[in-house]
């Protein structure tokens, strides 16, 4: 009994500083490393037991370099992985300069409907890649509208780079324009009262200046091409990449060694364009000085009535192809019966799960924007804002950049070999859609965690001083202050993690099981056994439920954005 | 909701997961318009089995069975190639049953153990579709016979199956093989593979193509070619006169079964004249005599165009046959 009130005093101990700054500093210190571990566990860990797998015999034994010289002595290997250089280097040719074409039209240029024309530009973002190759098929194939227009045959490298070209299309033009809009007008100025004309002025000061740009739209339009086979499964033909060839290892032959080894060789570039790209994007940072003045262009007919021209033929491109694919869903029996039918979005006498699948990837999409959004705000939060986390900032902070070096159809190989490890007590999430949300979150978690970051550095730091030394807790700063403010960013992340839940692939061809089956899976499905005009109903389907979260998503966060200035104006 | 009720709830829902008894896992290679009648069938006999069907081609669903040896996760296969199930037959992967209807099932079409591993349902055989429109575009003469399909004018017309994903281009290889023998099997296939525009994913899609005019002659069997033209597809198909290759559709129980009762149910069903009849809607050969009908669509002496397979050397060379195939031809192949 003398005992009681003692320990009573013991026990309240630790709780007391709860409330001041130690706790703040032990969460500080927890909470990034909570989100550490879970990108360990979502990005590398997977990659881990992949790496492990190449080097394993199917019966666990330790078999060194065998796959590997299997691999290299196996002929159609080899012409798979040049075939992808190929193809991606052209593609990277043809994307890069197009891209920047447009990009230095809508921001170096007066020129009508700059805001359309950007919205265009974005547009193949909302369709899933085999969105663009179907509708090749329709304009180029045999039975193609134009296909007087081509010489030869759509199935083969000339049908993969084309619709490679739609697909990153504007992950080229969204660097490039970031990249041109933020040069100094004061550079081109001095250029031209030295005397410089129009074209050297391009060439010392305009290229220059977007050089890195240039770089990391090239790599990343590389790294895409090389490990997308949405395309290439499509309108390939006989033409062989290693992107397929990992899948029909995996998928066709369940040989998992042989997917480890091409797995591998996927990541190699991915990982080798990521270091370079890292490296350009901390001097391009250094190159930007505080007092540039943005560049204002001025009404010059001739240019701009040019620059129009060139913007209207590319958008009219995309256009097309996305309109040919919603065309082909809505036609009776290509090419023989053109009358118009919805019988095709009936998806009951076809593979792949139709509308089901459909309703799959609308959990899937929602799940990922509800989760994601939040979890790699606050994971930005911990990395910018929290001044307990500093020590553990930087180690989360490369962790977050991670997952940008891995591409979707190696993340996913990883996850069949880490997940489905018979000794993984996480084994029975594999194959639900639980883990298909925790790896798309994964996949896309360096641009959504960059976009947060952004919003976050732009806030005053002020904020967080003023709260220390009032006393108050982070946690209420981030509810009262940072999150009301940040609103516009989280939705922007949210809607990202949507539309690119509804619109991949490559990750998730390795995780559905016939339950949790999704609508971009189906549409793989679908094309592999012929039911090309089901697979295009199922793309339109995609895209129209993209563009239509996009769009309330855009709404709702202009509404949020006038109410923030409001509160700014006050 | 308060504890309680939830707590309600869960106990109602775990007693109605009690009440419906077994869902069996049925792995098949069915066409995906097939499975929704046999599947209504089955259940609305048994309504307190579910079956929850995973369905991939026939290469797939082989391959996915024999990695999942140690660890089977399909109770039972309901239409699946026999070579493919005599493969996993000769790896002791399959629980021998007599389903109930076993003596009236015709010999050749059920395996020879006693009692058998595999029981057949239907055949399904090669049959080349014909795009008639655009074959008269460009001039191209209707092809009677598999030596046809090697001739100069058909070069980049036809298209075909790929073998290791798809069992109607195995059951093409087996046959050529098996009918020409060895040396002169791969001869033809080196020959023909010149006048080869694609191998694809599946063994219904060349018929689709052809179907679609994207290439006129698709090889591909009969079941997709005489649907397609009964739903106004241009084309006539062909059974080349040297003999048609063909495979048997067929049921198996995996060993290693939690719910072998179940299972057996369905191995019983599957070979029941009820289910022969859902399969005549779709095959004309049936592993029942006496329940198939006359299909206009498909010669009188049928039957008869089939050639001799030997299911137990199909099983025993597939991988070497898909091995010799990969080398010589691989880089045609579609993806997967």
């Amino acid at each position: 009994m003398l005992n009681m009130p003692a320990r009573r005093t013991d026990g309240a101990g630790p709780a007391r500083p709860a409330s001041g700054p130690d706790l703040e500093a032990l969460l500080g210190r927890i909470l990034p490393l909570v989100w550490v571990a879970a990108l360990l566990l979502a990005i590398a860990f997977p990659l881990m037991a992949m790496l492990g797998r190449a080097f394993l015999a199917a019966d666990g034994g330790f078999v060194g370099l065998a796959h590997f010289a299997e691999v290299a002595g196996s002929p159609g290997l080899v012409r798979a992985a040049l075939n992808s250089f190929a193809v991606s280097a052209a593609a990277t040719l043809v994307v890069v300069p197009l891209a920047f074409g447009f990009a230095f039209a809508l921001t170096r240029t007066a020129t009508w409907g700059r805001g359309v024309f950007r919205q265009v530009a974005l547009l193949p973002l909302l369709a899933p890649s085999l969105m663009p190759a179907i509708s090749l098929v329709y304009l180029f194939g045999n039975q193609g509208l134009l296909k007087d227009w081509v010489g030869g045959s759509v199935y083969g490298f000339w049908g993969v780079l084309a619709g490679e070209v739609f697909y990153t299309f504007p992950h080229a033009f969204l660097i490039l324009a970031t990249a041109l809009a933020a040069s100094d007008a004061r550079l081109a100025e001095a250029a031209r009262v030295l005397g410089a004309g129009p074209v050297r002025r391009f060439f010392s000061v305009t290229l220059p200046a977007a050089r890195y740009g240039l770089v990391s739209a090239a790599l990343v339009v590389f790294t895409l091409v090389v490990t997308d086979f949405g395309v290439p499964k499509v309108v390939g033909g006989d033409f062989n990449v290693l992107a397929v060839e990992a899948f029909k290892q995996v998928i066709g032959q369940q040989n998992f060694e042989r997917g480890a080894v091409v797995g591998l060789m996927l990541l190699v570039p991915a990982l080798l364009t990521f270091g370079v790209e890292r490296r350009l994007a901390r001097r391009q940072a250094a190159a930007l000085s505080a007092r540039a003045v943005p560049f204002a262009p001025s009404r010059r007919r001739g240019v701009d009535l040019a620059a129009f021209a060139g913007l209207t033929l590319v958008s009219f491109a995309i256009v097309s192809l996305l309109a040919v694919g919603v065309a082909a869903s809505l036609l009776a029996y290509w090419p023989y019966d053109l009358s118009f039918t919805l019988a095709h979005y009936d998806f009951s006498g076809v593979d792949g799960g139709g509308w089901s699948a459909y309703v799959n990837s609308l959990t899937l999409a929602t799940a990922s924007a509800l989760v994601g959004a939040p979890l790699v705000f606050l994971g930005a939060y911990w990395t910018e804002k929290l001044k307990a986390a500093a020590g553990v900032a930087p180690v989360l902070r490369a962790f977050a950049l991670l997952p940008m070096a891995v591409p979707g159809l190696v993340l996913g190989l990883g996850y069949v070999f880490f997940f489905n490890h018979p000794a993984n007590p996480l084994r029975g999430l594999y194959g639900g859609m639980a883990l298909m949300a925790v790896c798309t979150v994964a996949h896309f978690y360096t641009t959504a965690h960059l976009t947060a970051a952004t919003a976050l550095k732009q806030l005053d730091a002020e904020f967080e001083a003023v709260a220390a030394s009032l006393k108050v807790p982070f946690w209420v700063t981030l509810y009262r202050v940072t999150l009301p403010v940040c609103t516009p960013a989280l939705i922007d992340v949210a809607r990202f993690f949507f539309v690119s839940a509804m619109t991949t692939v490559s990750a998730l061809i390795f995780l559905y099981s016939p339950d949790s089956s999704v609508a971009a899976v189906a549409l793989v499905t679908m094309d592999d056994a012929g039911d090309t005009a089901a697979a295009a109903a199922m793309a339109t389907l995609i895209v129209a439920t993209s563009a239509a979260v996009s769009l309330a998503l855009s709404a709702l966060e202009g509404a949020v954005s006038r109410r923030k200035a409001r509160w700014k104006s006050r | 909701m308060t504890l309680n009720t939830l707590a309600a709830a869960v106990g109602l829902a775990l007693a109605a997961t009690a009440a419906q008894a077994a869902t069996l896992t049925v792995y098949t290679a069915l066409e995906a318009d097939q499975i929704k009648p046999y599947k209504e069938a089955f259940e609305k006999a048994n309504p307190d089995v579910e079956l929850r069907f995973v369905r991939e081609s026939t290469g797939i669903i082989t391959a996915k069975l024999l990695s999942e040896k140690n660890n089977p996760k399909a109770d039972v296969v309901w239409g699946l190639a026999a070579t493919s199930l005599q493969v996993l037959a000769d790896q002791g992967m399959l629980q021998p049953y007599a389903p109930k209807s076993l003596a009236s099932i015709t010999p050749a079409f059920r395996d020879r153990a006693n009692p058998p591993r595999w029981v057949g349902m239907d055949v399904w055989a090669a049959t080349i579709c014909f795009n008639t429109v655009e074959a008269a575009k460009k001039g191209l003469p209707k092809p009677q016979s598999w030596m046809d399909l090697t001739r100069p004018v058909y070069k980049d017309q036809i298209v075909m199956p790929h073998p290791a994903s798809s069992g109607t281009g195995f059951l093409d290889v087996s046959a050529w093989l098996q009918m020409f023998g060895d040396k002169k099997g791969w001869d033809y296939m080196d020959k023909l593979h010149v006048n080869m525009a694609q191998y694809v994913h599946s063994g219904s899609k060349p018929c689709k193509m052809a179907a679609a005019g994207e290439y006129p002659i698709g090889i591909s069997f009969e079941y997709r070619g005489a649907q397609l033209k009964e739903k106004g597809a241009p084309i006539d198909l062909v059974f080349p006169k040297e003999g048609l290759g063909w495979d048997l559709e067929a049921t198996a129980i995996v060993k290693g079964t939690k719910q072998l009762a179940a299972a057996q149910r369905l191995a019983d069903f599957a070979a029941s004249r009820p289910a022969m009849e859902l399969y005549e809607k779709n095959y004309a050969v049936l592993a029942m005599p006496g329940v198939a009908k006359p299909n206009p669509l498909l010669p009188a002496n049928y039957e008869k165009q089939l050639v001799k397979n030997d299911f137990t050397w199909a099983a025993r060379h597939r991988d070497a046959i898909l091995k010799e195939w990969s080398r010589r031809y691989e880089s045609k192949a579609e993806a997967k």
